[in-house]
């Protein structure tokens, strides 16, 4: 059945090389990637990604579901960034729908993203410094995203599987004293980096294992669709967030940080780096947070509040109507793409103007990074490879979807 | 009773009771890795089975003992049952030449603190450390998983290497006490420096006992060089395809190794058993207060190799090569000339 079999086939070009078979299950493939690896000695000299193991026909199952029941299945492509997959598809329908907005919903929505994008980016500092052999810092890290996590318990009843944000807006208001709790996070947060950066920034082990390991040049990672900080790490500087504004970016002040050594340092220090400017961004969103609704007002589209169903006849018949038959979107497609913690997160909706989507496809950032990998790590030692994949920051789950 | 009997009783006696002794304090070696790690890292460490975790090398060994010993289709069984053995073996044999005090008085009765006092001990240490490697490379080889060779082939090229620094680094020290017996080289360390230094080999060498310390790291495979069973990489090195008992052997042979060089560590840099005396306690216990020191020192070894692992990544292997080769060897060199040079000039 060979033929039949997607599984990419190496065979040993020479006399002096072997297969090794890296994953599925293997402790560092960061879940289920499984690597085919030539190897000459510990040199690998060619590489093949099999991926597939953790398909999960998401996108497949959103053609059945109501458009308001895609947002729970947002949650499982990136496990890791949650809310970052809710906004990018919400936004997505809203653009269909035409909708405004209000401010607050916009502002919650930004703080959050830049909450998340510190939680996923804490797990892979936490893995890559684990897969390189620093154990610490991966204890260190989960620390802090407890913290993350349990922000997002407060507002979502949900650790991970968050589902918060609703095309209109969000699910409810953030519950009383969070933007107090988020402060304290905001505040202790930045020694915290500093602490991991002590642990990593200038020893002489960390550096020696990843400046000038898996380079990678900024054409070829434009020619391999590479986005997020591996691309700017490449010297690129493209951000959506400040390129592309959208849910109301544009009103706050960030540095997007830049390298041109394109080794798995510079993707390090970015990464860590993005870290203290995404909580810059949380203390800008604490700092001007407005008041007001926090749904749209489509009384079509979003669930009316409790209050009203209890006293207005047509609340009560949109929300019966909202709940069992969904909402339609007029007919036509959009693209909207938000910077996730990897790049590039990008949905493609198609409606045909029915209450289900035609098609939903995301264009996810890790799946293209992943295409690098094989540039990355030729010629380079198995080691090497460990702390290549470390760097590119996958999640198989948005990969395989 | 003859002599020979008596001999061959009393050291079989000191054999059971220091092997004894020792794979104790393996177990809570492993228990106290466990707790100053966790403790490191946010974390409790083991409490659960009894008082602050204290039975849980206990449970492990039960578990070890429990587990079903798999033995893979394609292995070569002599050698792979062999392997672990070897391991241990020599692990435990190297311990037979180390002194842990003066003698022991019981009455009228006294023995050395040791169970064979050679004179060429330091030279039977590093002889059966580096068989130890076949331990290693024939569990790797006779796996037939390639995982377990490439873990197996990094072992032995990073045991071999670094044999040769941490050899050089002994010299330095063998110049200084002219004996190669632990016990002589001890002795020649009792007494002070300028009335308040100890006598310690380490205030003279203390290049040689940083280039002993990395070879030391590197021999016992621990991070920062713990290539061998880089998890990440290689998922568990030469013991992939090891487990129950047999996994045990190699971690215990590990663990035994850390006290070895730890061992020899105390006794060649740090006076072995040489402390400050302990007046204050009765006459009883006075012929113990050597062993207390022996093993304090030991204990502070111990906590800097957990220390290290809590703190630092991993080198990489063609690194690991060039420092061993074109860092630690050329200075462990040096430290024989210069050593010799002081020597030559100070004594007509």
């Amino acid at each position: 059945m060979a033929h039949l079999s997607p599984t990419p086939v190496l065979d040993a070009g020479q006399e002096r090389t072997m297969i090794l078979n890296m994953g599925p299950q293997h402790p560092s493939t960061h879940g289920v990637l499984r690597l085919l690896l030539e190897i000459d000695g510990e040199t690998v000299v060619r590489m093949a990604p099999d991926i597939g193991y953790l398909h999960t026909g998401i996108e497949k199952t959103c053609e059945a579901k109501f458009y308001q029941q895609v947002v729970p299945l947002t949650d499982r492509i990136d496990y890791l960034c949650p809310m970052t997959n809710n906004l990018c598809y919400v936004l997505a329908v809203e653009k269909l729908l035409g909708l405004d907005i209000p401010p607050r919903a916009q502002w919650v929505r930004v703080m959050l993203n830049e909450l998340t994008r510190i939680s996923s980016h804490l797990v892979w500092l936490g893995t890559h410094a684990l897969d390189i052999g620093a154990m610490s810092v991966f204890l260190y890290c989960f620390r802090e995203r407890e913290d993350c996590l349990r922000l997002f318990e407060a507002v979502s009843g949900q650790r991970m599987m968050t589902s918060y944000f609703r095309v209109g807006g969000l699910a409810l208001d953030l519950p009383i004293g969070f933007l107090d709790r988020v402060r304290d996070f905001a505040n202790k947060f930045p020694e915290r980096v500093d602490e991991y950066e002590d642990l990593l920034t200038s020893n002489p082990i960390w550096e020696r294992r990843t400046k000038g390991v898996a380079h990678m040049s900024a054409e070829d990672a434009l020619a391999l669709g590479v986005t997020g900080p591996a691309l700017r790490a490449s010297g690129v500087d493209i951000d959506l967030r400040r390129d592309m504004p959208y849910s109301s970016y544009e009103k706050f002040q960030f540095d997007v940080p830049v390298s041109s050594d394109g080794d798995v340092f510079a993707r390090y220090i970015l990464r860590v780096r993005e870290m203290r400017e995404s909580i810059k961004i949380v203390k800008q969103g604490l700092d001007g947070m407005p008041t007001g609704a926090i749904k749209a007002d489509a009384p079509k589209v979003v669930l009316p509040d409790r209050e009203k169903m209890k006293t207005q006849m047509e609340a009560l018949i949109y929300h019966f109507k909202i709940v069992t038959e969904g909402f339609t979107v007029p007919a036509g497609e959009v693209y909207q793409a938000i910077e996730s913690p990897r790049g590039e997160m990008g949905y493609y909706v198609v409606s045909d103007g029915t209450s289900k989507p035609y098609r939903v496809h995301m264009r996810s950032p890790s799946y293209a990074n992943l295409q690098a990998l094989a540039k990355m790590c030729e010629g380079k030692l198995i080691a090497d490879v460990v702390a290549a994949i470390g760097s590119i920051d996958i999640v198989l789950g948005e990969i395989d979807r | 009773m003859p002599t020979w009997a008596q001999f061959v009783l009393l050291s079989a006696a000191k054999s059971v009771v220091v092997i004894i002794i020792l794979l104790t304090a393996v177990a809570y070696a492993v228990w106290l890795e466990r707790k100053v790690v966790g403790r490191m890292q946010n974390r409790w460490g083991p409490t659960r089975v009894g008082p602050f975790g204290l039975l849980q090398p206990l449970a492990d060994g039960i578990k070890f003992i429990l587990k079903e010993d798999i033995i893979p289709t394609n292995v070569y069984k002599p050698l792979y049952i062999a392997a672990p053995m070897i391991s241990v073996a020599l692990a435990l044999m190297s311990i037979a030449v180390v002194p842990f005090g003066e003698q022991l008085r019981f009455g009228s009765f006294s023995t050395p603190a040791q169970i064979t006092d050679v004179n060429v001990a330091l030279l039977v240490l590093l002889g059966v450390t580096s068989v130890a490697v076949y331990g290693v490379a024939l569990a790797g080889w006779s796996s037939n998983s390639k995982y377990s060779l490439l873990g197996s082939l990094r072992a032995s090229a990073q045991m071999v290497s670094y044999e040769a620094s941490l050899g050089l680094s002994l010299i330095g020290v063998l110049l200084l006490s002219g004996s190669l017996s632990l016990r002589e080289i001890v002795n020649g360390q009792s007494g002070t420096y300028f009335g308040f230094l100890p006598r310690w080999n380490f205030f003279p060498q203390f290049i040689a006992f940083f280039v002993y310390l990395t070879a030391a790291f590197a021999e016992t495979n621990r991070i920062p060089f713990d290539l061998p069973e880089a998890e990440t990489e290689l998922v568990a090195g030469y013991h992939t395809e090891y487990s129950s008992m047999k996994f045990a052997m190699f971690f215990m042979a590990e663990y035994t190794n850390m006290f070895t060089v730890a061992c020899v560590g105390t006794l060649l840099f740090f006076g072995g058993w040489h402390g400050p005396a302990l007046t204050f306690l009765p006459m009883v216990v006075q012929s113990f207060v050597p062993l207390f020191w022996f093993a304090f020192k030991i204990f502070l070894f111990l906590f800097l190799y957990i220390w290290i692992r809590g703190t630092l990544p991993r080198f990489r292997y063609d690194q690991l090569m060039a420092f061993g080769w074109k860092v630690l060897l050329p200075i462990a060199l040096a430290n024989i000339v210069l050593t010799s040079l002081y020597i030559g000039l100070t004594t007509p």
